[in-house]
C-alpha cells in the first residue's frame, strides 16, 4: 500500500533534499496559500475550545473556501492587535525596527530544509508588519502597498494560520538579530490574534484542553496516571531487582517533582520516568523526601503555544499544588518549553511562591541560589549537584553499549542557558560522549522540527523538513564517531526526534538523561545488571540475558 | 518598482534641490528647510522613544547565548547571559557598539557529495561581510557626522580636529581624502548590492529599504563632490552653520548648489529618520531580548498588567475525580 503524506515512507529523500532557495516569481505580498497535506495541521476541535471558552467553537478545516470567520473578524484581529501594541514592548518594538538585513533568513530550520522564503524569519515576521503598517502607521495608511502596508483580509488570516503554525518559536533566529528581535514573540502574539477568531491547531488546543481538566496534556484522569507510574516501576524492578514506586499527592512531603506528562505515555520518555523513579529510590535512603501529583501531572505547558493567556492558566497549577501539599520547593524534570515557563514566565504569572522556602538540596546541602524566587530546581542542576559531591555511586561502563550526542533543547539553551549541567551528567554516567558540530549546539542548536505544538503526524512534511539541520548533525556525528544514541532533556524532542533520526540518521536513538543516569546508578547490594533500562543488554553481556 | 520608485524619490530630491539653488531660494533651502527638518528629527525621535518606553515589558525575556549563572564550579558566560545590570550594560554595549550578535551570523549551505556514504551535508560556514560592511558602515557615519562640528563651532573642539587628522592619516590627495568617506561609500555600495544580488534579500526588500540607501549614497556623493571636485565656498558654509547655531541665520551668497544638494538631502533624511526602520538607532536599546538579565528564577519580574484568569482548581479536579482517586489509594481532601 502507499504511504500516505502523514507518513515518513511518503517523503523521498532524494526530494526533500533538493531544497530550492529560490524565491518564487510571485511576490511575498500576495497571501494565497496552497494547504498541500503533510504542511499543515487539523484546526481545534469545537470541544476543546468550548472547554476552554475560547471563541468561535465550530467544526472546519484549513481547506474549506469558507473558515466560518465571525463576521467583525477584521475587527477583533485588528482590536486585538491595538491591544497588545500597548501590553507588549516586544510586539510594539519588533513591528517597527527590523530593517530587513536578513541575517535570521537562514537560521530557521523550516527554510533551510524547505526553502519557502516565508519561512525565513524576517519574511514569516513581515507577514504580520505589513498589516501593522497598512493600519497602524500613518504612512502605510496614506502610501499603502508603497510603504510596505497589506490590507488585512481573510486570505492574510489564512496564510497567518499556515506560517505561524509554521513555526515552532525556538527562538534561533533571535540570537543572530542585531536588534534581538524574536520571531517567537511574534509568532505568539500571531497565534493569540488568529485565537480570537478561533483559529487555531488541534495538537495545541487538545492537550490545553486536557491540561486544564486533568492536569495533563494526555488526559490521563489520576488513577491511570498512578497506575502507569506503577507499572512503570515494576518494569523497572524487573530490571534492576529494587522497587523503586513513587506516592502521589503526599501532604508534607520536602519536594514536589513536576515532570512533562509525555514521559509517562510514550516511548522512549518512559524510560527516562524510569531514571527519575530510579535515581528518587536511590537517593531515598539519603533522605530525599518526594511526591508526585496527579493534579499537577503536567511539566509541559501548550499554552506557551497557545496564548499568554493561557499559560498562566494551565501554570497556575504548579504552586496551587505545592502549597496544598506543603513542599518546601519544586523539582522539575526533563522538558524544554517547560522550562521556559518555569524560567521567564512562572514567577511573574503565578508567584510570588512565598509560602515555599529557597531551594536546598536535601542530600548535599547545596542551595540552589539562582533559583531563590522561583523555587524551582531543574533535575539536570539537581543531579549534577550530588553528582559533583559525589552522592551518587556510578558505574558508567554500564552505558558503554552507546556512544551519546547531546541536543540541546531550543528553550532551555536560549531561555534560560542550561548549557553545561546536563553534558556534567552525561560526561560522568557516560564514558562515550561526543559533540554536533559546534554551529549547530547550545545557543545555535536546532530545533526538532516538531516543537509549539507542531509534533504531530498530519505535520509530517514540515517536520521532516525542520528536522534536517538536526538530523544533519546527528548523522555528522553517527559516522565519524559511531554515535547511535541522541540524548535531550525534552520531551517534546522524545517523541519528535525518534522521527527526526529515524528518517535523517536511522540507526540513532533517543534518550533522556536520567535513562542514562539510572543504567549507570550502583544500588548497595543490587543484583548484577545484565540489561539497561530498555531490556538491551549490556556491553559483554550479549546473550547472557537469559 | 521596489528598486525604482525610491531611486527615483532621491532623484527628484536632487532636482528639486537644484531648482531651488538656482532659483535663489537660498533662505528657503539654507535656513527654513534645516530647521523645520532638524526640529522634526529631533521631536520624531524623541516622540518614538517615549512612545516605546511607555509601552511596559510584561516578561523577562531575554534571548540567552550562553551558560547562565548556576553552581560556582560551572563556568558561565557573564556576558552572553547575563545574571546582573552591569553584565547587562556591557552585553547592551558590545551589540551597540560592535554589533555582537551580528557577527555570529553564518551561511547555512547543503553541499551535494554524491560519492559520500553520509549523503548531503549541511554546513554553517563563516559569513562576516554583513558584519563587516555593517561595522564600517556605521562607525564612519558616526565619524563623518562629528567631523561636521567643525562647521558649528569656534573654536573647533579639539577631540574634532584630531579625528579629522586621523581620517586623514593616509594624506592621499590634496585636499587630503578622508578614510571614512570611501569606507561609507563601499560600504553602502555593498549593503545595496547585496540587497539586489542576494535573491531571498531582493524578495524580501521593500522601497523603506532601498530609500535610505540611495539618500545616504546621494548625502555622500555631494559631500565628496563638494570636498573633492566641485570646491565650494567652505568659509561660507562656516558662516552659515554658525548662524544656525547661533540663531542668527545669514545665507551667504556663492556657496554653490552642491552644497544645497547636500544639505537638502541631509533635511529630507532628518524628516524620513523618525518615522522609518532607521529607527533601529533607538529601537536596539529597548529591545527586552537584550537588555535584561536572565535572573528570572532569582528576582521576579512583575507585569503591570497582570489579572486573574479563569483556573480548574485543585477542588473542582477532586470533585471530578474523587472516587477514581480513592480507588486507586491516591489521598484526597475531602473523604
Amino acid at each position: 500500500m502507499a504511504a500516505k503524506p502523514d507518513e515518513m515512507a511518503y517523503y523521498k529523500h532524494s526530494k526533500m533534499l533538493q531544497v530550492d532557495y529560490k524565491p518564487p516569481s510571485r511576490d511575498w505580498m500576495d497571501p494565497s496559500v496552497d494547504f498541500r497535506p503533510g504542511s499543515w495541521i487539523y484546526p481545534a476541535k469545537a470541544k476543546n475550545l468550548k472547554i476552554l471558552d475560547l471563541p468561535n467553537p465550530r467544526d472546519w478545516s484549513p481547506t474549506d473556501e469558507d473558515w466560518k470567520l465571525p463576521d467583525n473578524w477584521k475587527e477583533i484581529i485588528l482590536e486585538g492587535m491595538a491591544e497588545r501594541l500597548e501590553k507588549y514592548r516586544s510586539f510594539r518594538l519588533f513591528m517597527d525596527i527590523c530593517v530587513r538585513c536578513g541575517a535570521c533568513a537562514d537560521k530557521c530550520h523550516f527554510f533551510i530544509g524547505g526553502g519557502d522564503p516565508k519561512n525565513m524569519p524576517v519574511l514569516r515576521a513581515e507577514l504580520v508588519r505589513s498589516i501593522y503598517r497598512r493600519h497602524f502607521t500613518t504612512a502605510g495608511k496614506i502610501f499603502g502597498k508603497l510603504a510596505g502596508g497589506r490590507e488585512l483580509t481573510i486570505d492574510v488570516i489564512k496564510e497567518w494560520f499556515y506560517y505561524l503554525f509554521q513555526c515552532t518559536e525556538c527562538r534561533r533566529c533571535s540570537v543572530f538579530c542585531p536588534y534581538g528581535i524574536d520571531t517567537a514573540e511574534i509568532t505568539m502574539i500571531g497565534r493569540e490574534l488568529l485565537n480570537l477568531v478561533g483559529c487555531h491547531i488541534n495538537w495545541a488546543i487538545e492537550p490545553v484542553a486536557n491540561c486544564f481538566m486533568t492536569g495533563n496534556h494526555m488526559g490521563i484522569l489520576p488513577h491511570a496516571y498512578k497506575d502507569m507510574a506503577d507499572f512503570l516501576a515494576e518494569e523497572t524492578e524487573e530490571i534492576i531487582g529494587i522497587d523503586v514506586k513513587g506516592d502521589f499527592n503526599r501532604k508534607g512531603a520536602e519536594i514536589l517533582f513536576i515532570t512533562p506528562s509525555g514521559d509517562i505515555f510514550g516511548d522512549p520518555g518512559i524510560i527516562t520516568f524510569m531514571g527519575y523513579l530510579t535515581l528518587f529510590r536511590y537517593l531515598k535512603d539519603q533522605g530525599l523526601d518526594i511526591t508526585w501529583s496527579t493534579y499537577a501531572s503536567e511539566g509541559g505547558n501548550f499554552g506557551l503555544f497557545t496564548s499568554h493567556e493561557m499559560i498562566k492558566r494551565l501554570n497556575v497549577k504548579m504552586y496551587a499544588e505545592a502549597k496544598r501539599l506543603k513542599v518546601k520547593w519544586i523539582l522539575g524534570g526533563e522538558c524544554g518549553h517547560m522550562w521556559r515557563v518555569v524560567n521567564q514566565y512562572m514567577d511573574t504569572m503565578n508567584g510570588p511562591a512565598d509560602f515555599l522556602e529557597e531551594p536546598v538540596s536535601p542530600i548535599t546541602g547545596t542551595k540552589f541560589e539562582n533559583a531563590k524566587s522561583t523555587k524551582m530546581v531543574h533535575i539536570t542542576e539537581f543531579t549534577a549537584d550530588l553528582i559533583k559531591n559525589n552522592k551518587l555511586k556510578l558505574d558508567p561502563s554500564r552505558n558503554d553499549h552507546v556512544k551519546v550526542t547531546f541536543h540541546d533543547s531550543c528553550n532551555p539553551a536560549r531561555a534560560m542557558g542550561l548549557l553545561e549541567e546536563p553534558r556534567y551528567v552525561i560526561k560522568n554516567v557516560c564514558n562515550n560522549f561526543y559533540e554536533m558540530p559546534d554551529n549547530t549546539i547550545r545557543e545555535q542548536t536546532f530545533c526538532c522540527g516538531g516543537g509549539a505544538g507542531l509534533g504531530t503526524e498530519e505535520m509530517m512534511e514540515m517536520r521532516l523538513r525542520g528536522g534536517l539541520p538536526r538530523g544533519n548533525a546527528v548523522k555528522y556525528v553517527q559516522e565519524k564517531h559511531d554515535v547511535n544514541r541522541l540524548a535531550c532533556i525534552c520531551a517534546i524532542d522524545r517523541a519528535t526526534l525518534v522521527t527526526v533520526c529515524d528518517y535523517w540518521a536511522p540507526g540513532v536513538q533517543v534518550t533522556g538523561i536520567h535513562e542514562l543516569v539510572a543504567n549507570a546508578l550502583v544500588f548497595d547490594g543490587e543484583k548484577e545488571r545484565t540489561t539497561d533500562l530498555r531490556g538491551e543488554p549490556l556491553k559483554g553481556m550479549e546473550g547472557e540475558e537469559e | 518598482m521596489r528598486l525604482l520608485f525610491p531611486l527615483l524619490a532621491v532623484a527628484v530630491l536632487i532636482l528639486v534641490a537644484f531648482a531651488g539653488a538656482t532659483a535663489g531660494l537660498n533662505f528657503l533651502f539654507g535656513v527654513v528647510i534645516p530647521y523645520v527638518a532638524f526640529a522634526i528629527f529631533v521631536f520624531g525621535v524623541v516622540l518614538r522613544v517615549v512612545q516605546w518606553a511607555r509601552v511596559p515589558v510584561p516578561f523577562r525575556i531575554p534571548s540567552t547565548c550562553g551558560q547562565e549563572k548556576s553552581f560556582p564550579w560551572i563556568k558561565r558566560n557573564k556576558i552572553d547571559n547575563p545574571s546582573s545590570t552591569g553584565a547587562v550594560v556591557v552585553r547592551m554595549l558590545l551589540e551597540i557598539l560592535l554589533f555582537r550578535s551580528l557577527f555570529r551570523n553564518t551561511k547555512a549551505e547543503i553541499h551535494y557529495e554524491p560519492f559520500s556514504p553520509a549523503g548531503p551535508k549541511v554546513t554553517y560556514g563563516s559569513a562576516k561581510w554583513l558584519w563587516l560592511a555593517g561595522l564600517a558602515f556605521h562607525w564612519s557615519f558616526l565619524t563623518i557626522a562629528i567631523r561636521h562640528l567643525r562647521f558649528f563651532t569656534e573654536p573647533i573642539p579639539s577631540f574634532v580636529s584630531l579625528l579629522e587628522y586621523l581620517d586623514g592619516f593616509f594624506q592621499i590627495g590634496v585636499p587630503a581624502i578622508y578614510a571614512t568617506d570611501a569606507v561609507i561609500l563601499a560600504a553602502v555600495t555593498y549593503l545595496f548590492i547585496r540587497r539586489v544580488i542576494v535573491p531571498q534579500l531582493r524578495y524580501i526588500s521593500l522601497p523603506a529599504d532601498y530609500f535610505p540607501l540611495f539618500l545616504i549614497f546621494g548625502i555622500v556623493a555631494s559631500g565628496v563632490l563638494m570636498r573633492y571636485v566641485t570646491r565650494i565656498d567652505v568659509v561660507g558654509i562656516k558662516e552659515l552653520a554658525m548662524g544656525w547655531v547661533t540663531l542668527h541665520p545669514t545665507v551667504p551668497d556663492g556657496i554653490g548648489v552642491m552644497f544645497y544638494v547636500h544639505l537638502f538631502l541631509v533635511s529630507t533624511l532628518f524628516v524620513y529618520f523618525p518615522f522609518s526602520k532607521l529607527m533601529h538607532m533607538g529601537g536596539v536599546f529597548l529591545s527586552p531580548t537584550r537588555n535584561l538579565a536572565n535572573n528570572n528564577r532569582a528576582v521576579r519580574h512583575i507585569n503591570p498588567w497582570d489579572y486573574p484568569v479563569k483556573i480548574h482548581t485543585y477542588d473542582e479536579y477532586e470533585d471530578d475525580f474523587r472516587d477514581l482517586m480513592k480507588q486507586a489509594g491516591i489521598p484526597v481532601e475531602k473523604e
